[in-house]
Formats: C-alpha cells, structure tokens, sequence
C-alpha cells in the first residue's frame, strides 16, 4: 500500500536554514546539509529546500547546499525556489535534486512547465501554488506572496496537471506561519479536481493538523517546517502518532 | 571491480552516481560513461533512467553502437546489468509511453500505464510503498519482504514470462517493481533514494 510522506522543509537563505512567519522575520537556525540528514536519519519520506529570497538574491550558495546533501542523504530532495528558467532546472537537477518546484515562473510563463515536464519528466517537476482566499475563492500569489495574480487557484491547478507537473505543492498564504493548520478546504477541493498527488503545506501548529492534511484535505503528502525544526516534534513522532489515527506511513 | 553507469543523456542521474559512490567507498571503481570500450570492460552495468519510455529509448540510440554494447554484454557475455525505473522498463519489447516505441526486447513484454482506475489513483505512483518479495533474488539479500522502497512513474512493465517477475507492489493492481533473470537485474523503483535499505540493494548488486 502507498503511504502519506511526511515532508519536513528546509527555508534557506543564504545557505543557512531560516524559518520565517509569514515569510518575514527571519530566524537563523543552523546548517541545511546538518538538518537535512537529521531529517533522512529520523525517518523523513522526503526533505524539501525552499531557498526564499532566490527571487532577488544571489542563488549560487543553494547549489552548493544541495550539493552536498545529495551526498549525505539517499531519500528524495525537493528544492525550490527563485527556479525561473529550464538551465535554472538543469542546474539544481545536476546538482542532485530529485524534483525541482516551480512558482513564480509558472504563473508567469506556464511554457516553463510543459517544456520542464517534457525534457526532464513530470516526476521531477512540482508546481508550487501559493493562494490566498479572497471571498469564496482562492487566488495565485507570486514572488514569495507578495503579488496576486488574481488566478483561479483551482483552474489554475488543472491547467498545471494539463501542462505536465508531476505533483502540486500547495501552500495557504493565509495560513503559513500561523500554526492554526492547513487550510484543509483548500486543499480538498483542489485535490478532488486534480488527478496528480497533492502537497499540503503552510499553517501546521501541531501533529493533529498533519492528521487533517491528510483525512480532510486529502493530500498524499503533508509538508512542515517549524514544528519539525525547533524540535516541537520529531519526524519519528509524527509518524506514529499519524500510525495511531490510521493513516498509513512508513515506519 | 568496475561498476559502469551508463551516461546517455537519460535525465537526471546523480543519485544514482551518488549512492553507488557511496556504497562503493574505495573498494569499487564506478564509472559514469557512454564510452563503449569502457563499457565493453565493465564488469558491471548499471542503466539508469527517468523522464519517458520514448526519450530514453531515443537517447540511447543516439550513441551510436550504445544498445549494440549492451547488447553484447547483458545478452552474449551474460554479464550483470541492473536497470532502474526506465531502465529496467526498457528491457521490454514495447513501450507505450508518448508513442508505440520499440524497447531492448531482452525480456519479453510490454510498458503501458498504470490503470488508475478512472481516477481512484492518482498518478504518478509517487512516494513509499511495500514490495512483495515474490521469489528468491541476489538482490533482495538481507532486505525483508514488505520492505518500503521510493517509487515515482506511470507506466508499468509487464513480462510476458511471469517468472521472472521477483517483487510486486500493490498501487491499483499488483505492479511489477522487480525482476531478474539470470544476470539481469531491474527494479521499478529506486534504491538510490529508498534510503538504507536501498543502498543495501546497491550493496548486493556490486557484490554479485
């Protein structure tokens, strides 16, 4: 039987980690390489680099960071970030990432996407989607949330599944580092309209919204990251405490 | 010992060169090349790839006298070769991917996609999912049944001669994820990335 992944997320500046609330007020909080191998060791199904400020800031460190935790860990490394281009792709592929998300540069040039998926596969191409509710609906964000792109997050979803993406990683803009969970309604209604599996992301405060991800959004895969990374929960923990509720994981 | 990793511009191989150094330390040379001489005098080959049956297929044959090689090392001198993901899926006569393209035809039958059935599995089979141990492998060594490996395609293999067939998983009906003949290996998922226990097949398959 396939299991739910858990995902931890590495934000990275700079080639250190930071974890952000709402994506300002950054806090600096050890090495990547370090963290991410304590993930794998503790049982991660995948880890994810999202290096934050790439948009506007030199990208180069984050190579070198996925470099050399391509060495160390042998489970499947997500980055993204700043990708704006296929060499941008090539590069972060080369370097050892296993999949490469797409944000910014697939709202504004959904080629990205169709050309990515077919030079390289869909298995290695994610769409990142950031979307915000505004009255019954949800819009695309881009640029690290700052600009709306007044898309339909749904029928935006199902043009990324048409154009190639192997998986979507969706984030709630209005929950991302409120620790109040996912936005659950969100994520189902964009889960039952795609057919590619879906990454939950932005709000978890604790493991029961983990739990939620998954029974409620109906996301294959639940990504975190300050409750993992300060040491709230342990990757270990999460998973047998998803175990007790009934989804299934690997331990 | 020479391990080669067969470079032919299938995509992205690093893991695969990554976990193989790794298990290999220095006790094992492992090659990244398309070079045929150095693949003549391996003696191991691994063929790695990813992206679609069509795109693989036709970055082989790009290399001139590449699958004629293979061909004589897996086929003639009987040598271990291990395909992951689409290389193994290439052993097959067909694939369906893309188009109707003719595969290797080293163990007979066909690649087509995963029946989802109308949308109750999505697609890619993507993340950690158990194998079922169906016969005794060289490279299944120390690793228990219903152990978790990584897996991400839409397509899956399906022999003809189900004897070879030495694991399944079971994502919408029982997949093949593995199967060797006498000297060839493949595994549709990927050991480079199924953690510790997928080095330990790495391991078995360079201790052959």
């Amino acid at each position: 039987m396939l299991k739910n992944r858990i995902i931890p997320c590495l934000d990275v500046k700079n080639g250190r980690v930071v974890k952000g609330i709402n994506f300002v007020d950054l806090k600096d909080a050890g090495d990547p390489v370090e963290q991410a191998q304590i993930y794998s060791d503790g049982g991660a199904d995948e880890i994810c680099f999202l290096d934050i400020t790439a948009s506007n800031e030199n990208r180069d460190t984050i190579y070198d960071v996925v470099e050399r935790t391509s060495k160390k860990c042998f489970v499947p490394l997500t980055v993204g970030g700043g990708v704006r281009s296929i060499d941008d792709i090539n590069k972060l592929l080369n370097c050892g990432a296993d999949k490469v998300s797409i944000n910014t540069a697939a709202v504004e040039n959904s080629k990205v996407v169709l050309d990515s998926s077919k030079k390289f596969g869909s298995q290695c191409i994610v769409v990142a989607i950031d979307a915000k509710k505004n009255g019954d609906k949800w819009e695309i964000f881009t640029h690290g949330g700052r600009n709306n792109s007044g898309l339909d997050a749904l029928e935006y979803a199902k043009k990324m599944e048409d154009n190639g993406a192997g998986e979507l990683l969706v984030t709630s803009m209005d929950r991302d580092g409120t620790q109040m969970g996912y936005d659950v309604d969100l994520m189902s209604k964009i889960a039952s309209k795609v057919n590619i599996p879906l990454i939950a992301s932005g709000g978890v405060g604790n493991l029961d919204h983990l739990v939620d991800g998954i029974k409620l959004g109906n996301a294959s895969a639940v990504l975190a990251a300050s409750i993992f990374h300060y040491g709230k929960h342990s990757v270990q923990e999460a998973k047998e405490y998803l175990d007790s509720k009934g989804i299934p994981v690997r331990i | 010992m020479k391990v080669t990793i067969v470079d032919y511009n299938s995509g992205n191989i690093s893991s695969v060169i990554n976990s193989f150094k790794e298990v290999a330390k220095d006790k094992v040379n492992i090659e990244v090349t398309a070079d045929l001489n150095k693949i003549k005098s391996s003696d191991k080959i691994v063929l790695p790839g990813q992206g679609s049956f069509k795109s693989c297929v036709d970055a082989l044959n790009k290399i001139n006298g590449l699958t004629e090689a293979l061909h004589e090392f897996a086929i003639n001198n009987k040598k271990p070769l291990f395909g992951i993901c689409v290389g193994l899926q290439m052993f097959a006569d067909i694939g369906y991917e893309e188009t109707e393209t003719k595969g290797l035809g080293w163990i007979s039958g066909k690649v087509s996609k995963i029946d989802n059935q109308n949308g109750k599995y999505k697609l890619p089979h993507i993340g950690w999912n158990q194998i079922n141990i169906v016969k005794q492998s060289k490279i299944f060594k120390n690793i228990e049944n219903n152990s978790h490996m990584y897996f991400v395609h839409s397509y899956e293999f399906i022999p003809e001669d189900k004897n070879v067939i030495s694991a399944t998983t079971d994502y919408s009906s029982n997949i093949v994820c593995s199967v060797e003949t006498e000297n060839i290996f493949g595994t549709q998922f990927h050991p480079e990335k199924s953690d510790k226990l997928g080095l330990k097949i790495i391991d078995n398959f360079i201790n052959i």
